[in-house]
């Protein structure tokens, strides 16, 4: 830009510069241009380089002067003139100082090279005098050398030969040592022998040294003899054993034959112990499982002395027979591994005894201390690995299993104290404990076992305990047996068990579960839907994690969904067998009733007031359980209006005849009309969990067997009359109880239209006196 | 209306015969002719004056000649009889007239014969004996079973055997149907909760089933091709299906319905169509494939199959339909108090609803080829 400014100092060259640039305007898209590279015409147009721009490259002064001359005024000219003249003078007066600077650096610059060549003359001096020295110091230590040498050979020599004598010395006592030793300390004997007999071995063309070979060996040979028969003796310990072969083995005796006397020797010992452990077992006739008396000892006893006694003996046999016999093992695994069967036979059979639940802890300490144990044989014997592991493995599972089964049979129990708690009689005018303290002692008390279970079957997995590290136990033991085995079966089971109330006994006529119990599961599995499954797998995964890469497990959501299907199947149930209940009293209350000859009504009947009592009970129990629920909006007072006004203004038009031979689908045009715009009334659907919807299922089934009863008969006008009054009693009583009173309000209405219907002189009370009555009742 | 009936004896045309219920008029029969290929019904009127019509059915052997359950009330007492009637001769097989005036062509039933049941209660219905020349006839009368001989071509009813069901309280036959197979010898009753099975010549008990529902059970059904097969409803919503022989468990429960079951009937051909119509104002077609009396589709006689053919038909057989609802109806407002199959075509039936609303349907297409391809 600088261009631009330098000439567009005045008006007249930046109309200039604007001519040739192709307009002002299109200079702030340079920018741009540049950016999208320039069109063709573009190009085109800037292509001559211009000459009269004075800090280009092109520039030419001659064109420049011409310019300048030809288009700038004189004023103009000459004012361009003293700028110019200014500026050259700065740029004069800036380059000389330049030069000053430079030249004083490089006279310093002179100076220090001079000085630099002055020291290192000094320094070659000293140099060469320093060579010179060394080359005396060398010289003198050869000499020193040279003179020595001599006096360290005769030194030498003569230690050479006091040695050899001392050796000869102790050839010649090595018989006496040996048969001194022979007898009280055979090791020694053998060290001493064995350290001579090389010697001996190489000088024996000398006759004396002949001689004491001889000797020795005929002391050896006998001490040899005297070694085998000790070997065959019962009584020695594993260790003497080892060293009774190990002496045996440096005098050259044949290994093999060694080996084999050595295992032998072993086998018999090892036997004796398992034979030892085994009479502790109760002999294991399967017809005797009665007769068995208790193990005489604790579990972990048992396995601390097995493992002491036998896999000690065992792992000491076995480490030593591989340092004598090198690492050659084709003989020793077989052995070891059929004793190690028979051990892991053993524990079997005595782990098995293990029935019930005892001490979990005591059982771990022994597997754990088992486990332990093994490690040290297993590194002989890795084939045993696999079943040492196994066993635990197995032993775990089993306790699992056990633990299951106590939990189911706990639960059960809770459940049977809960029945009688329910069926207990109660005193009068003292109620008996509450639904909801009941179902709150329930589920704590199955939780509470359910984590007094998790945390013994922790003790499997504890970090102090050897055998958790292995794999099985780290993700296996977790995920399979304790999530999946216990946990999850065991809610399974519950809600399993549950709904095994609602289907199992009204097919058997086996004594169906009181109603009570029914609500109680219902909301148990509920309650276990909405929290407590999510609560009993979170534990469970904190205690137990579960391994990225382990088998699939179930997830909580889908044992969700089966709690809230157990819970919903109660629920319908309890609504279905309670709704039944109070529908059978309806029921035989129509059918054994004589309508026709009844007399005018002037009571409410007592059935209709035992149906308002026991639904009112019914909404006490299921209100102890279950929250309240959404009702339909509506005012009570006004709806309460609003069906007496309904009822009295309608009910005459709707018994008013309108059966006409000819067209008889006109007798209910009207009623149909109405259920045209009013919602169809499913009777035995599924309820919601609350309050509300459960007691809307029951009175929904108890009115509409009340209707299908009405239509079965023939009634008089009295009788008509008394099912008015009935009608509006349960009208009164139990909107309160529906979530939409609606629903009561119109099959009640059905209920007045059939036994309009069916009488024989249908004539309607006067709606004052059908209040009246009721208001009495 | 609570009483509905096919014209049991005619095999061409479908015509149904529905009882009204009025206590305040004279009750009438309607004829119901459905015309198949032009989707017409015409209807014809016969008067039965006698009173409501609880029950009806028709005799399997004259087209003329039908049974009620009717209520006779008075003042202070209703009692329920029947009797055999004979309708005029030119409604017999249908008359495709218009009914527009049907009022005015309303004509009156022949009375035949009164089932004399003053000494035994309430009939609560009557059965024709199913493959028989229409002479024989029970009836359910409280807790009688009453076995009547019509004599002098109809004109004539002799009580000829009857039996008692003795117990405690007040015992009730509430419906019963008479089994088509051992050579008509048995019947099944139903009252409360109990089914019964009786031999007609011994007029014994021979199996009950106790508790057969929850609660009181409405309707029994026999398998047309099955000897040992029964269904029942009841008022516990369930259909369930008996094999006689061991009456401790249902064979297969349906609960498919929201309120009492009324009605259950067997398809007459295909056993595995299953009616039933319920107080929740629905109609349900089941297929009970899995125990029908072809349970892997429908048989050919191998014999008859070429070598290709028998291919196909594996393939088929690998497929068996599964139990299942073909099809709920819903087209009637009120509770449904029967259904029944047309005794012409397999494939058609009426529902009857206490409103008095008529409704006759088909079996889907898709399944009907399904069945007899």
């Amino acid at each position: 830009s600088g261009a631009g400014n330098g000439t567009g100092g005045s008006p007249e060259a930046a109309s200039a510069a604007g001519g040739t640039g192709g307009g002002g305007w299109r200079r702030p898209h340079g920018p741009l241009q540049r950016y999208y590279g320039p069109s063709a015409a573009e190009a085109a147009a800037e292509a001559p380089p211009d000459p009269t721009d004075i800090n280009g490259p092109h520039f030419d002064p001659e064109v420049f002067m011409t310019k300048v001359r030809n288009e700038c005024p004189l004023g103009q000219l000459l004012a361009r003139e003293t700028a110019l003249g200014r500026e050259i003078r700065a740029l004069d007066s800036d380059m000389q100082t330049l030069l000053y600077e430079n030249y004083n650096k490089f006279i310093s610059a002179t100076d220090t090279i001079r000085k630099m060549k002055v020291d290192f003359r000094h320094m070659e001096a000293e140099m060469d005098d320093l060579a010179a020295n060394m080359a005396a110091i060398s010289a003198s230590s050869a000499r020193v050398s040279a003179a020595l040498q001599d006096r360290h050979r005769r030194g030498a020599q003569l230690a050479g030969v006091q040695a050899l004598l001392r050796k000869l010395q102790a050839l010649l006592e090595v018989p006496g040592r040996l048969r001194r030793w022979a007898g009280t300390e055979p090791a020694r004997a053998l060290r001493c022998y064995g350290r001579a007999r090389t010697v001996l071995r190489h000088y024996r063309h000398l006759p004396s040294f002949r001689a004491i070979e001889d000797e020795s060996h005929a002391i050896m040979a006998d001490l040899a003899r005297r070694l085998r028969t000790r070997l065959r003796e019962e009584t020695l310990d594993p260790k003497e054993l080892t060293e009774c072969v190990e002496m045996l083995l440096q005098l050259e005796e044949p290994p093999e034959e060694l080996s084999e006397e050595f295992l032998s020797q072993a086998g018999a010992r090892l036997e004796a112990e398992l034979a030892a452990l085994e009479a502790e077992l109760p002999t294991s006739d399967p017809s005797g499982v009665a007769t068995t008396p208790p193990p005489a000892s604790d579990i972990l006893d048992f396995v601390d002395r097995g493992s002491s006694a036998f896999v000690g003996t065992l792992c000491q046999l076995a480490g030593s027979y591989r340092t004598l016999f090198g690492e050659d093992t084709g003989r020793l695994e077989p052995f070891a591994a059929t004793l190690a069967t028979r051990y892991f036979g053993l524990l079997e059979r005595r782990l098995a005894l293990e029935r019930g639940l005892g001490d979990t802890s005591l059982l771990v300490r022994a597997l754990d201390r088992f486990h332990r144990r093994l490690r040290a044989l297993l590194e002989l014997l890795p084939a045993g690995a696999d079943a040492a592991a196994e066993l635990v493995a197995r032993a775990a599972r089993e306790r699992v299993d056990r633990y299951l089964r106590a939990l189911q049979t706990f639960f059960l129990g809770c459940l049977g104290d809960v029945r009688q708690a329910l069926a207990a009689p109660r005193p009068p005018g003292k109620e008996g404990p509450g639904l909801p303290d009941l179902l709150a002692t329930l589920a704590a008390s199955v939780l509470g076992q359910l984590k007094a279970v998790l945390a013994y079957v922790q003790l499997f997995t504890a970090r102090d305990v050897a055998f958790a590290s292995l794999p099985y136990f780290k993700g296996e033991f977790c995920v399979t047996a304790v999530r999946e085995g216990l946990v999850v079966a065991f809610v399974r089971w519950l809600c399993r068990t549950a709904r095994g109330f609602a289907d199992g006994p009204a097919e058997k006529g086996a004594p169906a579960a009181p109603p009570a119990l029914l609500l109680l599961l219902a909301r148990l599995c509920l309650d276990y839907e909405s929290s407590t499954i999510s609560y009993i797998l979170t534990l469970t995964d904190e205690q137990f994690p579960p391994l990225d890469s382990g088998p699939p497990v179930t997830p909580g959501p889908a044992l969700c969904a089966e709690a809230r299907a157990a819970a919903q199947r109660l629920l319908d149930h309890y609504v279905q067998v309670q709704g039944a209940a109070v529908a059978q009293m309806l029921r035989k209350s129509v059918e054994t009733r004589d309508w026709l000859g009844t007399v005018e009504p002037r009571n409410v009947r007592a059935v209709m007031k035992r149906v308002v009592e026991d639904i009112t009970a019914i909404d006490v129990q299921v209100g102890q359980l279950f929250e309240e629920g959404v009702r339909r909006a509506q005012s009570s007072d006004s709806s309460r209006r609003a069906f007496s006004v309904y009822s009295s203004s309608r009910a005459p038009g709707r018994y008013a005849p309108s059966y006409t031979p000819s067209a008889p689908m006109d007798t209910h045009l009207l009623s149909n009309i109405q259920k045209l715009f009013s919602e169809r009334i499913d009777i035995f659907s599924p309820v919601e969990f609350n309050k509300v919807s459960v007691l809307t299922g029951i009175i929904k089934i108890s009115l509409k067997t009340l209707l299908e009863c009405v239509r079965l008969r023939t009634l008089g006008r009295f009788g008509l009359q008394q099912v008015q009054v009935d009608g509006h009693y349960l009208q009164l009583y139990l909107w309160r109880f529906a979530s939409d009173e609606r629903v009561v309000q119109g099959l009640l209405d059905e209920v007045a239209a059939s036994a309009a219907h069916r009488c024989l002189d249908p004539v309607p009370m006067e709606h004052s006196v059908v209040e009246l009555i009721c208001e009495r009742g | 209306a609570r009483a509905l009936t096919p014209q049991t004896a005619e095999t061409d045309a479908i015509r149904f015969l529905v009882g009204t219920q009025s206590l305040r008029y004279d009750n009438q029969i309607h004829i119901i002719d459905f015309d198949d290929e032009n989707n017409i019904i015409n209807k014809n009127v016969l008067l039965h004056q006698v009173g409501e019509i609880w029950h009806i059915t028709t005799s399997p052997a004259d087209k003329g000649v039908l049974a009620t359950c009717y209520n006779k009330t008075s003042d202070t007492k209703v009692m329920t009889c029947a009797a055999v009637w004979r309708m005029p001769k030119e409604l017999e097989s249908g008359s495709h007239e218009s009914p527009d005036d049907s009022s005015s062509n309303t004509q009156t039933l022949e009375l035949l014969c009164h089932l004399d049941n003053t000494a035994y209660g309430n009939m609560a219905c009557v059965m024709w004996e199913p493959m028989g020349d229409g002479k024989k006839i029970i009836s359910l009368a409280d807790n009688n079973i009453l076995l009547w001989d019509l004599q002098e071509s109809s004109a004539k009813a002799v009580l000829s055997s009857s039996a008692a069901l003795e117990g405690k309280g007040q015992l009730k036959f509430t419906s019963g149907r008479w089994s088509p197979h051992h050579n008509c010898s048995q019947i099944a009753t139903a009252n409360d909760t109990t089914v019964r099975g009786w031999d007609t010549r011994s007029m014994r008990q021979i199996y009950c089933i106790e508790n057969a529902h929850g609660q009181l059970v409405r309707d029994l059904d026999f398998n047309p091709n099955k000897q040992y097969y029964l269904a029942s409803c009841g008022d516990d919503c369930k259909v369930k299906f008996w094999d006689t022989r061991n009456v401790t468990e249902p064979v297969k429960t349906l609960e498919e319905h929201s309120h009492w079951v009324w009605n259950v009937r067997y398809n007459h051909s295909h056993d595995q169509l299953i009616l039933t119509g319920s107080s929740d104002s629905r109609v349900i077609l089941s297929n009970m494939v899995s125990i029908s009396s072809e349970p892997f589709g429908h048989m050919v006689d191998d014999d008859e199959l070429s070598d290709q053919e028998d291919q196909h038909q594996e393939e088929k057989i690998k497929e068996p339909l599964q139990d299942s609802v073909i099809a709920t109806y819903e087209e009637h407002e009120d509770s449904v108090y029967a259904v029944e199959w047309s005794s012409a075509d397999p494939w058609l039936f009426a529902s009857l609803s206490y409103d008095g609303r008529l409704v006759i349907n088909r079996v889907p297409r898709a399944l009907k080829y399904h069945i007899l391809l």
